[in-house]
């Protein structure tokens, strides 16, 4: 019996971090769908759930929760002994490891995601919705990401993950973005050695290809 | 317990949040000034404890961190025998709150209101150039929808965690300390909840002292 709620489409980039991080810990949900074109995302309901009018929001038997990283931390911190027991770093009370995860998940918010966001919107949902392609964001977003991506190539010349030698929620929240722009522009990725290596590592995990598996089925 | 040299500058308000978590918890710092008007922040002595070549980085011992809201994490539960508990990680829904509302400031607040400040203050005062008011306004709108939702729940909960002051409300300072020195200040008129909010945060002490070493002080 699922206590836990997911309210959202798999194929929101943020919806589908959560949804990766519930597959990783072995967590039983349901995903309550948001019907974002009928605009069921502004309503009075939903927004007692996500006041920003956003998905995804998060329901179990003890609170509510939105933003997709806050979300998955809660989800490690809630259901501590079920399925990856490493995703927050190491051991219990492992301070350093803990804090290696915060470190590369902030880079991830603030460095890889703002970037990595546009591309995703100018490459995948603008031609879906309607949208007009800008060129000239193109071009600023990939030179900014191709920044960050450097930076990531040293790091994964020398560790195997970002925050050390196990996958993490730091690579996980990395999952959806990727996922987009690998299939619109594999050269980003798979042109730096490591990070190519760290990619097809961490989008081969049996989480990741069960959300995938979800973004591809019929949406009801 | 030894101190931590936190490298970075007083002005910059990713250095200042951590400041911030520093003088909370009583902690025994130094802060080795990084100039970024000389671009010291990319110097390969720099890049080696921040590859994103940004400041602030931290060192305690052997351990280099970066990225400020980690590094005020690390400081919080590194000090927690001083007594501050503003993570509150001995409650699980409300250590969530916590971390809810720092992600609000990361991913909602923070990208509304930092063009704000950068146009207005940070383009005439450091780089001598003119603001772009179409960046400004677009983003005052944006921030203006934000602030709806922090006045919505700042009617119902006294800090934006819950009833108590936490590292969500610590993290708003610097940005909103920046915009109160700018004509945007008057934004927050409208928004009387977030107003009382900002002037009970910022009656702390550790809030005065950090203040104090911004610009527009």
């Amino acid at each position: 019996m699922a206590s836990v709620t997911v309210y959202g489409t798999p194929l929101s980039p943020a919806v589908s971090r959560v949804l990766a991080c519930l597959f990783e810990k072995d967590v039983d949900f349901k995903l309550a769908p948001v019907d974002m074109a009928k605009g069921q995302h502004k309503s009075p309901d939903f927004l007692k759930l996500q006041p920003f009018g956003q998905v995804p929001a998060f329901q179990d038997e003890l609170t509510t929760v939105f933003e997709s990283r806050a979300i998955c931390k809660y989800i490690c911190n809630n259901y501590p002994e079920k399925g990856n027991q490493t995703l927050m770093g190491g051991r219990d009370g492992d301070l350093l490891a803990q804090t290696s995860v915060d470190q590369w998940l902030e880079a991830e918010g603030q460095s890889f995601n703002p970037p990595s966001s546009a591309l995703v919107f100018q490459l995948a949902f603008a031609p879906m919705f309607g949208f007009k392609q800008d060129p000239a964001a193109i071009e600023q977003n990939e030179a900014k990401l191709a920044n960050v991506l450097d930076v990531y190539d040293r790091r994964l010349g020398e560790s195997k993950f970002l925050a050390g030698d196990d996958f993490t929620l730091a690579d996980l929240a990395h999952l959806p973005n990727g996922h987009i722009l690998v299939s619109k522009n594999e050269d980003l990725f798979m042109s730096r050695k490591n990070v190519g290596r760290w990619w097809e590592e961490i989008s081969a995990r049996p989480a990741w290809k069960k959300v995938v598996e979800m973004q591809n089925a019929p949406q009801g | 317990m030894s101190g931590v040299k936190l490298y970075g500058s007083p002005m910059s308000t990713c250095t200042a949040r951590v400041l911030l978590c520093l003088e909370e918890v009583g902690a025994e710092y130094e802060l080795v000034p990084v100039s970024t008007l000389t671009g010291e922040q990319k110097s390969p002595a720099h890049l080696a404890r921040n590859p994103f070549g940004q400041i602030p980085a931290l060192e305690d011992g052997d351990l280099v961190l970066f990225e400020s809201r980690a590094i005020s994490k690390y400081v919080l539960r590194k000090y927690k025998e001083s007594g501050t508990d503003l993570l509150k990680e001995g409650n699980l829904a409300e250590s969530a709150m916590v971390e809810v509302w720092l992600e609000a400031e990361s991913q909602q607040y923070n990208p509304a209101i930092s063009p704000i400040v950068y146009q207005s203050l940070v383009v005439p005062k450091m780089g001598g150039g003119t603001p772009d008011q179409a960046i400004i306004d677009s983003s005052l709108e944006k921030f203006k929808k934000v602030l709806e939702v922090y006045e919505a729940r700042l009617s119902k909960s006294k800090y934006l965690a819950g009833d108590f002051f936490s590292l969500a409300d610590l993290s708003h300072f610097p940005y909103t300390r920046y915009l109160m020195v700018t004509p945007y200040a008057s934004v927050f008129e409208s928004y009387p909840h977030v107003k009382a909010w900002w002037e009970d945060i910022t009656s702390r002490p550790a809030f005065k002292k950090v203040s104090a070493g911004m610009l527009g002080s």
